[in-house]
Protein backbone atom coordinates (compact mmCIF):
# COMPACT_ATOMS: atom_id res chain seq x y z
CA UNK A 1 0.00 0.00 0.00
CA UNK A 2 2.84 2.51 0.82
CA UNK A 3 3.73 2.66 -3.10
CA UNK A 4 0.21 3.53 -4.43
CA UNK A 5 1.29 7.36 -3.65
CA UNK A 6 4.03 6.75 -5.98
CA UNK A 7 1.16 5.42 -8.87
CA UNK A 8 -0.61 8.71 -8.10
CA UNK A 9 2.04 10.52 -9.03
CA UNK A 10 3.40 8.70 -12.09
CA UNK A 11 -0.02 9.45 -13.04
CA UNK A 12 -0.16 13.21 -12.61
CA UNK A 13 3.07 12.90 -14.50
CA UNK A 14 1.65 10.85 -17.59
CA UNK A 15 -1.19 12.91 -17.79
CA UNK A 16 1.31 16.40 -17.93
CA UNK A 17 3.30 14.40 -20.54
CA UNK A 18 0.64 13.65 -22.96
CA UNK A 19 -0.88 17.34 -22.63
CA UNK A 20 1.90 18.87 -23.07
CA UNK A 21 2.72 16.56 -26.47
CA UNK A 22 5.78 15.89 -25.22
CA UNK A 23 5.24 12.23 -26.35
CA UNK A 24 5.13 13.11 -29.67
CA UNK A 25 7.76 11.84 -32.08
CA UNK A 26 6.99 14.91 -34.46
CA UNK A 27 7.89 17.32 -31.18
CA UNK A 28 10.96 15.64 -30.55
CA UNK A 29 12.15 16.14 -34.12
CA UNK A 30 10.81 20.14 -33.83
CA UNK A 31 13.05 20.15 -31.06
CA UNK A 32 16.30 18.45 -32.24
CA UNK A 33 15.61 21.27 -35.38
CA UNK A 34 15.63 24.22 -33.29
CA UNK A 35 11.84 24.95 -34.90
CA UNK A 36 10.02 25.47 -31.88
CA UNK A 37 10.61 26.94 -28.21
CA UNK A 38 8.10 24.45 -26.94
CA UNK A 39 10.05 21.61 -25.37
CA UNK A 40 13.08 24.27 -24.29
CA UNK A 41 10.28 25.69 -22.88
CA UNK A 42 9.27 22.86 -20.86
CA UNK A 43 12.66 21.20 -20.05
CA UNK A 44 14.15 24.74 -19.21
CA UNK A 45 10.59 25.64 -16.73
CA UNK A 46 10.86 22.22 -15.12
CA UNK A 47 14.60 22.69 -14.47
CA UNK A 48 14.42 25.71 -12.63
CA UNK A 49 10.54 24.97 -10.90
CA UNK A 50 13.21 21.79 -9.69
CA UNK A 51 15.88 24.02 -8.80
CA UNK A 52 13.85 27.02 -6.65
CA UNK A 53 12.27 23.75 -4.98
CA UNK A 54 15.15 21.74 -4.03
CA UNK A 55 16.66 25.04 -2.95
CA UNK A 56 13.76 25.61 -0.32
CA UNK A 57 13.46 22.29 0.52
CA UNK A 58 17.04 22.93 2.03
CA UNK A 59 17.19 26.04 3.07
CA UNK A 60 14.21 25.60 5.61
CA UNK A 61 15.17 21.59 6.09
CA UNK A 62 11.88 20.67 5.31
CA UNK A 63 11.60 16.62 5.87
CA UNK A 64 10.66 13.70 3.58
CA UNK A 65 6.73 12.57 4.70
CA UNK A 66 8.73 9.41 6.70
CA UNK A 67 10.47 12.21 9.01
CA UNK A 68 13.42 11.54 6.97
CA UNK A 69 15.79 14.87 5.83
CA UNK A 70 15.59 14.92 2.17
CA UNK A 71 18.43 13.65 0.69
CA UNK A 72 20.45 13.72 -2.89
CA UNK A 73 23.16 11.67 -3.82
CA UNK A 74 25.73 13.21 -5.83
CA UNK A 75 26.64 12.20 -9.22
CA UNK A 76 30.11 10.89 -10.32
CA UNK A 77 31.05 12.15 -13.60
CA UNK A 78 32.33 9.04 -15.53
CA UNK A 79 32.94 9.01 -19.14
CA UNK A 80 29.74 6.98 -19.81
CA UNK A 81 27.83 10.49 -18.89
CA UNK A 82 29.46 11.15 -22.60
CA UNK A 83 29.17 7.97 -24.58
CA UNK A 84 26.13 6.43 -23.04
CA UNK A 85 24.64 10.53 -23.32
CA UNK A 86 25.59 10.81 -27.36
CA UNK A 87 24.12 7.23 -27.52
CA UNK A 88 20.84 7.79 -26.03
CA UNK A 89 20.32 11.03 -27.92
CA UNK A 90 20.55 8.72 -31.43
CA UNK A 91 17.73 6.55 -30.13
CA UNK A 92 15.58 9.70 -28.72
CA UNK A 93 15.73 10.87 -32.22
CA UNK A 94 14.60 7.86 -33.65
CA UNK A 95 11.93 6.54 -31.65
CA UNK A 96 10.83 10.28 -30.44
CA UNK A 97 10.40 9.48 -26.90
CA UNK A 98 12.54 9.23 -24.14
CA UNK A 99 11.66 6.48 -21.31
CA UNK A 100 9.38 8.14 -19.60
CA UNK A 101 7.33 9.12 -22.64
CA UNK A 102 7.80 5.32 -23.61
CA UNK A 103 5.27 4.77 -21.17
CA UNK A 104 2.84 7.43 -21.47
CA UNK A 105 2.52 6.31 -25.33
CA UNK A 106 1.58 2.57 -24.32
CA UNK A 107 -1.05 3.77 -21.59
CA UNK A 108 -2.39 5.99 -24.53
CA UNK A 109 -3.19 3.04 -26.43
CA UNK A 110 0.03 2.89 -28.88
CA UNK A 111 0.58 -0.85 -28.46
CA UNK A 112 3.81 -0.77 -30.90
CA UNK A 113 5.44 1.09 -28.23
CA UNK A 114 5.59 -2.31 -26.00
CA UNK A 115 7.51 -3.33 -28.70
CA UNK A 116 9.93 0.12 -28.28
CA UNK A 117 9.96 -0.89 -23.97
CA UNK A 118 11.29 -4.17 -24.87
CA UNK A 119 13.88 -3.09 -27.37
CA UNK A 120 14.76 -0.73 -24.34
CA UNK A 121 14.58 -3.23 -21.82
CA UNK A 122 17.35 -5.57 -24.16
CA UNK A 123 19.65 -2.28 -24.51
CA UNK A 124 19.90 -2.14 -20.51
CA UNK A 125 20.35 -6.05 -20.06
CA UNK A 126 23.12 -5.95 -22.99
CA UNK A 127 25.12 -2.67 -21.30
CA UNK A 128 24.71 -4.71 -17.90
CA UNK A 129 26.05 -7.74 -19.45
CA UNK A 130 29.05 -5.81 -21.21
CA UNK A 131 29.62 -2.97 -19.00
CA UNK A 132 33.06 -3.93 -17.81
CA UNK A 133 34.47 -3.85 -20.87
CA UNK A 134 33.24 0.06 -22.24
CA UNK A 135 35.21 2.91 -21.18
CA UNK A 136 33.95 4.73 -18.28
CA UNK B 1 -7.19 27.28 -20.77
CA UNK B 2 -9.22 24.59 -21.63
CA UNK B 3 -7.98 21.42 -20.07
CA UNK B 4 -8.79 19.41 -22.76
CA UNK B 5 -6.61 21.54 -25.54
CA UNK B 6 -2.43 20.62 -25.03
CA UNK B 7 -0.78 22.75 -22.27
CA UNK B 8 1.16 25.39 -23.45
CA UNK B 9 4.54 24.83 -21.84
CA UNK B 10 4.53 27.28 -19.55
CA UNK B 11 1.87 25.02 -17.69
CA UNK B 12 3.45 22.11 -18.25
CA UNK B 13 7.23 22.70 -17.74
CA UNK B 14 6.27 24.31 -13.74
CA UNK B 15 4.16 20.93 -13.13
CA UNK B 16 6.91 18.74 -14.36
CA UNK B 17 9.20 20.38 -12.30
CA UNK B 18 6.98 20.11 -9.55
CA UNK B 19 7.29 16.18 -9.62
CA UNK B 20 11.07 16.71 -8.40
CA UNK B 21 9.90 18.28 -4.86
CA UNK B 22 6.57 15.81 -4.83
CA UNK B 23 8.87 12.72 -5.01
CA UNK B 24 11.42 14.14 -2.08
CA UNK B 25 8.48 14.53 -0.39
CA UNK B 26 6.62 11.59 -0.99
CA UNK B 27 9.57 9.38 0.07
CA UNK B 28 13.17 10.91 -0.27
CA UNK B 29 13.02 9.48 -4.07
CA UNK B 30 14.91 11.54 -6.60
CA UNK B 31 13.11 11.97 -9.94
CA UNK B 32 14.65 9.21 -12.40
CA UNK B 33 13.06 6.94 -15.11
CA UNK B 34 15.25 5.04 -16.82
CA UNK B 35 16.13 3.20 -13.39
CA UNK B 36 12.86 1.40 -14.07
CA UNK B 37 14.65 -0.17 -16.83
CA UNK B 38 17.13 -1.84 -14.69
CA UNK B 39 14.88 -2.98 -12.05
CA UNK B 40 12.94 -4.58 -15.06
CA UNK B 41 16.08 -6.57 -16.07
CA UNK B 42 17.18 -7.35 -12.06
CA UNK B 43 13.62 -8.62 -11.17
CA UNK B 44 12.91 -10.88 -14.60
CA UNK B 45 15.90 -11.59 -16.53
CA UNK B 46 19.13 -11.09 -13.92
CA UNK B 47 20.59 -14.06 -15.44
CA UNK B 48 23.91 -13.77 -12.95
CA UNK B 49 25.36 -10.38 -13.98
CA UNK B 50 26.44 -8.29 -11.59
CA UNK B 51 24.96 -5.07 -12.67
CA UNK B 52 21.50 -6.47 -11.96
CA UNK B 53 22.42 -7.86 -8.48
CA UNK B 54 21.32 -6.08 -6.12
CA UNK B 55 17.82 -5.88 -4.00
CA UNK B 56 15.69 -4.32 -6.51
CA UNK B 57 12.58 -4.45 -4.21
CA UNK B 58 14.13 -1.45 -2.42
CA UNK B 59 13.78 0.52 -5.42
CA UNK B 60 10.28 -0.81 -6.92
CA UNK B 61 9.04 2.48 -6.00
CA UNK B 62 10.03 3.64 -9.40
CA UNK B 63 8.44 0.76 -11.25
CA UNK B 64 5.11 1.82 -9.10
CA UNK B 65 5.42 4.87 -10.92
CA UNK B 66 6.01 3.99 -13.97
CA UNK B 67 3.13 1.71 -14.00
CA UNK B 68 1.70 5.43 -12.53
CA UNK B 69 3.03 6.62 -15.97
CA UNK B 70 0.94 4.18 -18.10
CA UNK B 71 -2.25 5.49 -16.34
CA UNK B 72 -2.13 8.66 -16.36
CA UNK B 73 -1.32 8.08 -20.16
CA UNK B 74 -4.70 6.49 -20.40
CA UNK B 75 -6.26 9.10 -18.29
CA UNK B 76 -5.22 11.85 -20.38
CA UNK B 77 -6.27 10.57 -23.92
CA UNK B 78 -9.45 9.13 -23.37
CA UNK B 79 -11.17 11.94 -20.70
CA UNK B 80 -8.79 14.69 -21.04
CA UNK B 81 -8.41 15.00 -24.59
CA UNK B 82 -10.25 15.46 -28.06
CA UNK B 83 -8.83 14.53 -30.65
CA UNK B 84 -6.75 16.68 -32.93
CA UNK B 85 -3.55 16.34 -34.46
CA UNK B 86 0.00 17.74 -33.10
CA UNK B 87 0.45 21.01 -34.40
CA UNK B 88 4.45 21.39 -35.30
CA UNK B 89 5.92 24.26 -36.77
CA UNK B 90 5.33 24.45 -40.42
CA UNK B 91 9.03 24.17 -40.60
CA UNK B 92 8.85 20.88 -39.29
CA UNK B 93 6.26 19.27 -41.61
CA UNK B 94 7.77 21.17 -44.79
CA UNK B 95 11.05 18.90 -43.70
CA UNK B 96 9.47 15.99 -42.61
CA UNK B 97 7.56 16.04 -45.64
CA UNK B 98 9.86 16.08 -48.25
CA UNK B 99 12.11 13.59 -46.29
CA UNK B 100 9.37 11.33 -46.87
CA UNK B 101 6.83 11.34 -44.07
CA UNK B 102 3.00 11.36 -45.22
CA UNK B 103 1.24 11.05 -41.89
CA UNK B 104 0.62 13.75 -39.58
CA UNK B 105 -1.95 12.57 -37.48
CA UNK B 106 -1.43 10.62 -34.10
CA UNK B 107 1.73 11.02 -32.30
CA UNK B 108 4.14 9.14 -33.95
CA UNK B 109 4.02 8.78 -37.72
CA UNK B 110 2.22 6.22 -39.17
CA UNK B 111 4.43 5.88 -42.23
CA UNK B 112 7.31 4.29 -39.82
CA UNK B 113 5.44 3.31 -36.37
CA UNK B 114 2.93 0.78 -37.13
CA UNK B 115 3.10 -3.26 -37.13
CA UNK B 116 3.37 -4.38 -40.91
CA UNK B 117 6.64 -1.66 -40.61
CA UNK B 118 8.45 -3.41 -37.52
CA UNK B 119 8.99 -6.76 -40.25
CA UNK B 120 11.23 -3.83 -42.69
CA UNK B 121 14.41 -2.52 -42.36
CA UNK B 122 13.22 1.17 -41.41
CA UNK B 123 10.65 -0.04 -38.80
CA UNK B 124 13.23 -2.02 -37.62
CA UNK B 125 16.02 0.65 -37.38
CA UNK B 126 13.70 3.03 -35.90
CA UNK B 127 11.31 0.94 -33.52
CA UNK B 128 13.55 -1.60 -32.36
CA UNK B 129 17.34 -0.52 -32.45
CA UNK B 130 16.03 3.23 -31.39
CA UNK B 131 14.21 1.82 -28.45
CA UNK B 132 17.92 -0.38 -27.85
CA UNK B 133 19.81 2.81 -28.01
CA UNK B 134 17.57 4.25 -25.40
CA UNK B 135 18.10 1.55 -23.12
CA UNK B 136 21.45 0.96 -23.47
CA UNK B 137 22.09 4.86 -23.99
CA UNK B 138 20.30 5.96 -20.63
CA UNK B 139 22.04 3.05 -18.39
CA UNK B 140 25.69 3.89 -20.03
CA UNK B 141 24.80 7.57 -19.44
CA UNK B 142 23.48 6.79 -16.07
CA UNK B 143 20.00 9.01 -16.27
CA UNK B 144 17.92 9.89 -18.64
CA UNK B 145 15.69 13.50 -19.21
CA UNK B 146 14.18 13.06 -16.06
CA UNK B 147 17.10 12.10 -14.11
CA UNK B 148 20.06 13.89 -15.35
CA UNK B 149 18.53 17.05 -17.79
CA UNK B 150 15.77 17.93 -14.58
CA UNK B 151 16.87 16.14 -11.49
CA UNK B 152 20.78 16.29 -11.81
CA UNK B 153 21.29 20.22 -13.28
CA UNK B 154 18.59 21.41 -10.99
CA UNK B 155 20.01 19.58 -7.91
CA UNK B 156 23.40 21.49 -9.65
CA UNK B 157 25.37 18.27 -10.54
CA UNK B 158 27.52 19.18 -13.31
CA UNK B 159 27.50 15.29 -15.06
CA UNK B 160 24.16 15.91 -15.37
CA UNK B 161 25.03 19.00 -17.63
CA UNK B 162 27.68 17.11 -19.67
CA UNK B 163 25.04 14.15 -20.20
CA UNK B 164 22.41 16.72 -21.31
CA UNK B 165 24.66 18.76 -23.36
CA UNK B 166 25.59 15.17 -25.34
CA UNK B 167 21.73 13.58 -25.07
CA UNK B 168 21.56 16.90 -27.11
CA UNK B 169 24.38 16.44 -29.45
CA UNK B 170 23.19 12.70 -30.48
CA UNK B 171 20.09 14.13 -31.29
CA UNK B 172 20.66 16.79 -33.12
CA UNK B 173 23.39 15.08 -35.32
CA UNK B 174 20.49 11.90 -35.48
CA UNK B 175 17.77 14.32 -36.73
CA UNK B 176 19.94 16.47 -38.92
CA UNK B 177 22.19 14.12 -40.64
CA UNK B 178 20.98 10.53 -39.92
CA UNK B 179 17.33 11.08 -40.40
CA UNK B 180 16.96 11.69 -44.19
CA UNK B 181 19.11 8.71 -44.71
CA UNK B 182 17.30 6.29 -42.50
CA UNK B 183 13.94 7.73 -43.63
CA UNK B 184 14.65 6.35 -47.47
CA UNK B 185 15.57 2.81 -46.06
Amino acid sequence: MKNIKFVIAGMLFGIILIKSQVVSWFRIQEMFRLQSFHMYGIIGSAIIVAMVSIFLIKKFKIKALNGEPVVIADKKFNWGNVYGGLIFGIGWALTGACPGPIFAQIGSGILLSIITLFSAVAGTWVYGLIREKLPH
Amino acid sequence: MDVLQPWPWYVAGPLIGLTVPLLLILGNKSFGISASLRHICASCFPAGISFFKYDWKKEQWNLFFVFGIMIGGFLATYFLSVPGRVEVSSDTVEQLKAQGIKNFNGLLPADIFNWQQLLTLRGFVFIIIGGFLVGFGTRYAGGCTSGHAIMGISSLQWPSLIATCCFMAGGFATSWLLLPLLLKL
